[in-house]
């Protein structure tokens, strides 16, 4: 543990030049839990890339010979699911939208998130205090909850999901950039890109956004493994994708009450759901540890 | 107003408006709703007349801030409306599970609570050891798992497939409590507690390893006593601060949590009504459950505010 903190201070003095989200990165490779994620994350993705391509069958037409529910076999190698279709097919062509539903809803929130947190760091006074008041209304309902008020509004709607979940991140990520960014305006580069008059979005979008880069990363691995959790939950509620799609979360969702005949159209999108959020998981305490390392080393030294 | 009675006040004050407004939310999203409520109950087909009688009736005719308002000191005053899908008053509706939903997130309170603080205690004492290494592995592992992957994933190794030896559905009776169901409660209490405890013991070992390397901590260890005296007498009291914390955190979760549960496990509470009532759009269920959770939530993470500050006597001197 001490080593770490210390290599990362050198990486810290002895590449000042490079963007701190390099340095960041590379102090997060130097450890076990951040490769181990990085390979889990990748084969996820890679399925999910891959996979509608090379499916066996149509994964959204049933097999021919095959009864609902069937046991693997040659012809099927998971089985069958609930109509008959085939298991494998539908599980390489089902993790393309929770990979792409997560993704864009964490890549959304998180750029309101920042938006709100700068203006509201940088403006202080009263537009700092209605921001961020405004987004403890959005916090005073779990996740879930919030976007189930949602659907129930609209009905079931893949922009309403993505806008539901990307919602409920931007308060999250308002406060992290919110904290970082309150030193970083108070400093002198700062003031001095105001004396020379820049425009407000330009002080805060070239001056203040590449000094909170590295709390930002964090948080933003944080948010897409917890938004995974939320967009494939909402699948398997019946607020996602709707049949005859392929999607992991939907395939629990159909194929619950099989469980006991033919276990794994749930299985196999339970262990890839599962593997895929311990991944980026993994990634996400790798950084947040390196970002502690880099943050411990550059105390030192001063 | 100054001092530890000011901060409390303030913060039940924000709490009090931070719901004020989420409930405007909440009330906004049925005016959202193409066409009315009275429409929707009677259909297409209704005549003009008996829409209007309906509309009357559930006071659909008045302006949006008059519904609002009735709606609101409804909802304070213990009358929620009436649900659309089956025409019953929602407290009816909700009377029973509300129990379900509470007595499945105290149980699961109750022993995760407990086992997160130890859990991190120890960690944290032990810390870089063997025991903390994979406590730190699996409890981010745990964190990161949602919670229908938790209970799916014991549902299929306790109740079907492998040893089929626990039930992973519960079908009850009316006016029956949900402690007559000791068997049936097990998977979804083991779901919970798995989902909050990661989360308990991570922030019990970061507060501990804090107060360990604090200077009264030397001093208990200069004066020479026992390793274990010093974790339990000195340090533990004073790492309960953020614990206090953490069990008020780990309740408003599992407010959250239950919606996922009870849907694995058909579980008759608030979540799964909420769930359902989604399904067939029963707004005035959605919206009365909708504040509910959010009521307990904001209560909740106050209650953690100003918790932390009662037991840490550095923070309750700063404000005086």
């Amino acid at each position: 543990m001490s080593q770490a903190v210390v290599d990362t201070a050198e990486v810290g003095r002895g590449a000042t030049r490079s963007r701190p989200w390099r340095i960041l990165f590379a102090a997060a490779w130097g450890q076990h839990r951040t490769k181990v994620g990085v390979a889990i994350t990748l084969a996820l993705v890679l399925i999910a890339l891959i996979g509608p391509f090379v499916t066996p069958y149509p994964p959204d037409q049933g097999v021919e010979n095959q009864l609902p529910f069937a046991k693997p076999s040659a012809d099927a190698w998971l089985g069958t699911d609930t109509i008959g279709r085939d298991v494998l097919s539908r599980f390489l062509a089902g993790g393309l939208s929770v990979l792409i539903l997560a993704g864009l809803s964490t890549a959304i929130g998180v750029s309101l998130g920042v938006a709100v947190g700068l203006v509201a760091a940088y403006s202080r006074g009263k537009l700092d205090d209605l921001l961020m008041r405004g987004m403890d209304v959005i916090l005073s309902f779990p996740q879930i909850v919030f976007a189930l008020v949602l659907a129930a509004t609209v009905g079931p709607a893949l922009w309403l999901l993505v806008l539901a979940v990307a919602l409920t991140t931007t308060p999250r990520a308002a406060r992290v950039a919110r904290g970082a960014a309150v030193e970083i305006v108070e400093r002198d580069f700062v003031r001095a890109a105001e004396a020379i008059g820049l425009p407000r979005r330009r002080i805060l979008f070239s001056e203040v956004l590449p000094n909170i880069t590295s709390p930002l990363v964090v948080e933003t691995t944080l948010r897409l493994t917890f938004n995974i959790a939320v967009v494939a939950g909402l699948s398997f509620l019946g607020f996602g994708l709707q049949p005859p799609a392929a999607d992991w979360g939907l395939m629990i969702n159909e194929n619950k009450n099989g469980l006991t005949i033919q276990p794994w159209p749930v299985v196999m999108p339970i262990i890839a759901i599962g593997l895929l959020t311990i991944g980026t998981s993994l990634i996400g305490d790798g950084l947040n540890r390196a970002a502690i390392g880099i943050e411990r080393g550059r105390r030192g030294s001063e | 107003m100054r001092g530890l009675t000011g901060f409390v006040v303030r913060r039940l004050l924000l709490g009090l408006v931070t719901l004020l407004v989420a409930s405007v939310v909440i009330f906004a999203t049925t005016q959202a709703l193409p066409g009315d409520a009275a429409r929707s109950i009677l259909g297409r087909s209704a005549t003009p007349e008996s829409l209007a009688e309906l509309r009357r009736q559930l006071g659909l005719d008045k302006s949006v801030v008059a519904q609002y308002r009735e709606w609101i000191t409804g909802f304070v005053t213990g009358d929620l409306g009436m649900s659309l899908a089956n025409r019953l008053p929602v407290t009816e509706v909700m009377g029973e599970r509300l129990l379900y939903s509470v007595f499945l997130m105290l149980i699961a309170a109750v022993i995760s609570i407990p086992f997160g603080i130890a859990l991190g205690a120890v960690s944290a004492r032990r810390r870089d050891g063997p025991f903390d290494q994979v406590t730190s592995i699996l409890t981010l592992g745990f964190a990161a798992l949602p919670e229908f992957v938790v209970g799916i994933s014991l549902a299929v190794l306790f109740s079907t497939t492998v040893w089929n030896v626990l039930p992973s559905v519960i079908v009850t009776e009316p006016g029956v409590g949900p402690w007559h169901y000791p068997k049936e409660l097990i998977l979804p209490i083991t779901t919970l507690v798995i989902a909050v405890v990661p989360y308990t013991a991570r922030i019990m070992r970061a507060s501990t390893v804090e107060i360990l390397e604090s200077d009264f901590v030397e001093m208990a260890r200069l004066k020479g006593l026992s390793e274990s005296r010093v974790l339990w007498r000195h340090a533990v009291p004073n790492a309960l601060a953020p614990s206090f914390q953490v069990a008020a955190i780990n309740l408003a979760y599992l407010a959250g949590g239950i919606v996922v549960v009870e849907a694995v496990f058909n579980y008759p509470g608030i979540g799964l009504l909420l769930v359902d009532s989604v399904r067939v759009r029963d707004m005035p269920v959605v919206q009365a459950v909708a504040l509910l959770i959010a009521a307990l939530y904001v209560g909740l993470n106050l209650l953690a505010d100003v918790a932390t500050i009662l037991v840490s006597p550095r923070l309750r001197t700063s404000l005086e």
